[in-house]
């Protein structure tokens, strides 16, 4: 187990390092003047721009200015976005949270609808309801993400009028930021209206909400029941059974919790599509969160903005799948076992 | 026996599992219809009106705004003016009680109104009420560069530099607390109007002196202080611009105690939004969806006409065009609602004078050109050019609100003049090339367009026509008629309107005549609101003001 959690770091490592040259020669590469493109369209005198050209390091060697973007990434300096002239760093704080919400809300979601469809598909194996299920969870894997989510928008909030349709919570309501986590930030807060502010927010979340869920939940649907069908011939349940077990019994003790595990393994590989699926949701809502900071930078040429984006979904995406890896195998006891017997 | 009990069981179960499913579904089902149905008839906390606007302010001060967003969203919002224009465009007091202008036309005596309070915020508690030293900073600000505040924030006051307000006043002086007087160095009368205008705002001197002992002027700009019907709270870049009411405002409190700003730049995006109830009210609805907006039973539109125009401008200096023969043939060989059916969707009223209709000036015995092949032909003809010939028509890459389309009116344009032998090659490079080139005269005719910056008619004159803006305006006719600069004169020198009338009259025939210019369109203004809202003042004259807005 050491050794795999050690050759597991170490890939993560040759990641980050391969993750850091791209986002590194993204912003080498891109056309344009290598000072303005770092500081923005300003008017230099001759000296002024050498001076930024020289505190910049570009008179180095590629590899040098190369160590000194991973210095500076290491320390938390991304750079200063030449669109607004903020600290990239600040902003990606800011709609972090924001998107981390999205995403974990989303989650919760997958897994709280999903896992019991899916069991009652696996206890109707092979019935209509099943193949309903089923159909409908095709339809829901193959659907595009941003076609969805403008379905929704067209009944529930174009026709309906039920829900509104972009960024976190009316503009009425000012909640004063502490956490970016817009709920959180709610319940922290002493505003009057708390309420109506809170039921505000909870009305734009649902749509973004249900749209990034979607995909994650077809996922769930679809491993609980095959890992449910499979689960009710083994011989455990059919001994459990023989004891004279109630059913309910045996699903809540024996099977439901064998089928977290493939469940959440199952999640977790999905951390890539779910993170760009929130990015592209939170565009056609207007949530301000990554996705939205990544998509307007790229409309204002702004490579730093960039860089710091493309450098800090991509670490949390592969921290997040190495941690979940590692986790999976230290709790799954036949996973452990295999590879004791490997080396 | 157990076989039964074992279905018993089995049978228990399935009633249970499906039950416990049941309930759970109905639940989720319940929670969700109960919190839609609650965000359905969402109650807001306190008044207050969302505007989704079409982009961000490049400044809180109206005296340095290039775009109408700008003014918009500050002018009437956060600030008050000496004189004020009512919806038929006619002078009304503001800050200034009352005006008395001398015999000869040069002298401006204001009286100014007593108790306006300036805006109290979280940075600035005013000590006193609106004078006379108000009134002095605001108009030294521009016209004096050595005024500490000129310089601030660049310089530059564009609507007052292009009508020449620096030369024109040559002194300001205070009477007394509260009367003022401007001395001019010829009659004017378009000062007055000017006056009246969305950019000659009343800043606070008392703010400007408070912000100059803590080394920061440029927050004058930024953090504005004004005696508007709302104060401002907070600005988010690219987001958001949040007002609180102004509860000391002169005219009595607005309805509404708060106003924020919207910044959605994306037009069907901003339709969206009105639509499921977050915005109260958009800017620039999209022609094409009028039809749409006017069905829904929640939304209602209002249209005017702006002071804008859109035209085909010939280059007088450039043969053939310098024959007037070839430029009416060619003003008569183009169908012009065609362009308002295909490319305004019907927001644009047809042009048949350079001034709009609603101008007190507008020519109304003139009528729009229609098209009439036959007699192209004859002019061309005449002008030795029945053969044809070929030329440059330049289109700018951006839309406006006379122009929403400027490509696909030049392409109907260069359909049309085929029919009379006439080939048009459609330049349409990027804007800086486009406004270099055409600033250059290298251009044989552009299409562009004009949105005025104050009612008079003299402001889509002078700027375009006049022999003066040559060199320093938007000639891009190129022409200089001295008939046409004489009259011109004549009419700013005439405090009588109906004398000015006259004049402009006069000087739209000779345009009608001439054609250095193939007037198009009148774009029109539009604003569209859901039904509960009312109160909202958006006229021709002047920029959205929402101090009277209320929700029903």
């Amino acid at each position: 187990m050491f050794i795999y959690a050690l050759r597991k770091l170490t890939l993560l490592f040759v990641t980050m390092l391969l993750l850091t040259l791209l986002a590194f020669l993204l912003g080498h590469f891109a056309p344009g003047d290598p000072v303005y493109k770092l500081i923005g369209e300003q008017n230099l005198t001759p000296a002024q721009y050498q001076e930024v050209y020289n505190a910049y390091h570009l008179n180095r060697p590629l590899i040098l200015q190369f160590f000194r973007f991973i210095g500076n990434a290491i320390s938390g300096d991304l750079g200063i976005s030449t669109a607004s002239g903020e600290m990239v760093l600040d902003h990606l704080l800011r709609a972090l949270p924001a998107t981390a919400e999205l995403v974990i809300y989303a989650l919760v979601l997958a897994m709280v609808a999903g896992i019991p469809i899916g069991t009652l598909a696996a206890l109707n194996s092979d019935t209509p309801l099943d193949r309903t299920i089923l159909a409908c969870c095709l339809i829901g894997t193959s659907i595009p993400t941003f076609w969805w989510a403008l379905l929704i928008i067209l009944l529930l909030s174009l026709t309906l009028g039920w829900l509104p349709l972009s960024g976190r919570i009316s503009l009425l309501f000012e909640v004063e930021p502490r956490t970016n986590i817009m709920l959180l930030d709610l319940m922290l807060s002493d505003m009057g209206y708390r309420a109506a502010a809170l039921r505000d927010a909870l009305a734009h979340l649902f749509m973004p909400m249900v749209a990034v869920a979607t995909i994650p939940m077809t996922q769930v649907i679809r491993t609980t029941r095959s890992t449910m069908v499979r689960l009710m011939r083994e011989d455990f349940i059919k001994a459990a059974r023989a004891r004279g077990l109630g059913r309910w019994l045996i699903l809540r003790h024996h099977a439901l919790p064998n089928v977290m595990l493939p469940v959440s393994r199952d999640l977790s590989l999905q951390f890539g599509t779910l993170f760009t699926g929130a990015m592209i949701i939170e565009n056609i809502f207007a949530w301000p969160g990554v996705g939205r900071y990544l998509v307007s930078s790229m409309q204002q040429q702004d490579y730093p903005a960039l860089q710091g984006c493309l450098l800090m979904v991509g670490s949390i995406i592969v921290l997040l799948s190495v941690l979940s890896d590692l986790l999976h195998t230290a709790a799954d006891p036949l996973t452990r076992k295999d590879l004791s017997d490997v080396g | 026996m157990i076989g039964t009990r074992l279905r018993m069981a089995k049978f228990s179960f399935r009633l249970r599992l499906r039950l416990a499913m049941l309930l759970l579904i109905t639940t989720a089902l319940l929670l969700v219809l109960y919190l839609l149905q609650g965000f359905r008839s969402q109650p807001l906390p306190y008044e207050g009106l969302i505007y989704c606007a079409e982009g961000s302010p490049e400044s809180f001060n109206p005296q340095q705004a290039l775009t109408g967003t700008t003014l918009d969203a500050t002018s009437h919002q956060l600030y008050g003016r000496l004189l004020e224009m009512d919806d038929r465009g006619d002078l009304v007091p503001g800050l200034a009680d009352s005006w008395q202008v001398s015999d000869d036309g040069r002298i401006i005596t204001l009286t100014l109104r007593r108790g306006v309070a300036f805006h109290a915020t979280r940075y600035f508690t005013p000590s006193r009420n609106f004078n006379a030293d108000d009134v002095l900073f605001s108009f030294y600000r521009l016209l004096d560069p050595d005024h500490p505040y000129h310089w601030v924030g660049g310089g530059h006051y564009p609507f007052f530099q292009s009508t020449g307000l620096a030369e024109l006043v040559t002194g300001l002086v205070k009477l007394d607390n509260y009367r003022v007087q401007f001395q001019l160095s010829r009659p004017d009368a378009t000062f007055l109007a000017n006056l009246a205008t969305d950019y000659a705002v009343i800043l606070s001197a008392e703010y400007g002196q408070q912000l100059l002992a803590s080394r920061h002027p440029e927050q004058i700009d930024s953090m504005p202080i004004g005696t508007g019907p709302f104060l401002f709270r907070n600005y988010r870049q690219h987001t958001a611009i949040f007002y609180d009411r102004h509860d000391g405002y002169w005219q009595g409190p607005a309805a509404l105690q708060r106003l924020v700003f919207d910044i959605s730049p994306n037009a069907s995006m901003r339709l969206a939004k009105l639509i499921s109830g977050e915005c109260d009210l958009i800017a620039l609805p999209a022609a094409s969806e009028f039809g749409l907006i006017r069905q829904h039973p929640q939304l209602a539109l209002d249209i005017s006409t702006g002071f804008n125009v859109g035209y085909l401008a010939f280059n007088t200096e450039h043969h053939p065009f310098d024959d007037r023969r070839v430029r009416q043939a060619l003003s008569l060989a183009f169908d012009r609602e065609k362009i308002i059916e295909a490319v305004f969707f019907g927001s644009a009223s047809l042009a048949s004078s350079i001034l709009p209709p609603i101008s007190w000036a507008h020519h109304d015995g003139l009528e729009p050109i229609a098209r009439d092949l036959q007699q192209a032909r004859q002019l061309l003809e005449s002008a030795g050019l029945a053969a044809g010939f070929e030329f440059d028509l330049w289109v700018p890459p951006l839309q406006r609100v006379y122009n929403p389309n400027p490509h696909k009116v030049a392409e109907i344009i260069q359909a049309d003049l085929r029919a009379i032998g006439v080939k048009a090659r459609i330049v349409s490079p990027d804007w800086q090339t486009f406004a270099r080139q055409l600033e250059l005269g290298n251009h044989d005719a552009a299409l562009i367009g004009w949105t005025a910056d104050s009612a008079d008619p003299d402001n889509f004159l002078s700027p375009l026509l006049s022999c003066r803006a040559l060199t320093s305006g938007s000639n891009r006719a190129q022409w200089c008629n001295h008939q046409f600069d004489l009259w011109l004169q004549q009419a700013l020198a005439t405090t009588d309107r109906q004398q000015r009338q006259a004049y402009y009259f006069r000087l739209q025939e000779l345009l009608a005549d001439e054609q250095p210019i193939a007037v198009l369109a009148h774009g029109l203004k539009s604003i569209a609101y859901r039904k509960e809202i009312s109160g909202i003042e958006s006229h021709p004259y002047h920029a959205l003001a929402l101090g009277r807005a209320s929700r029903n």
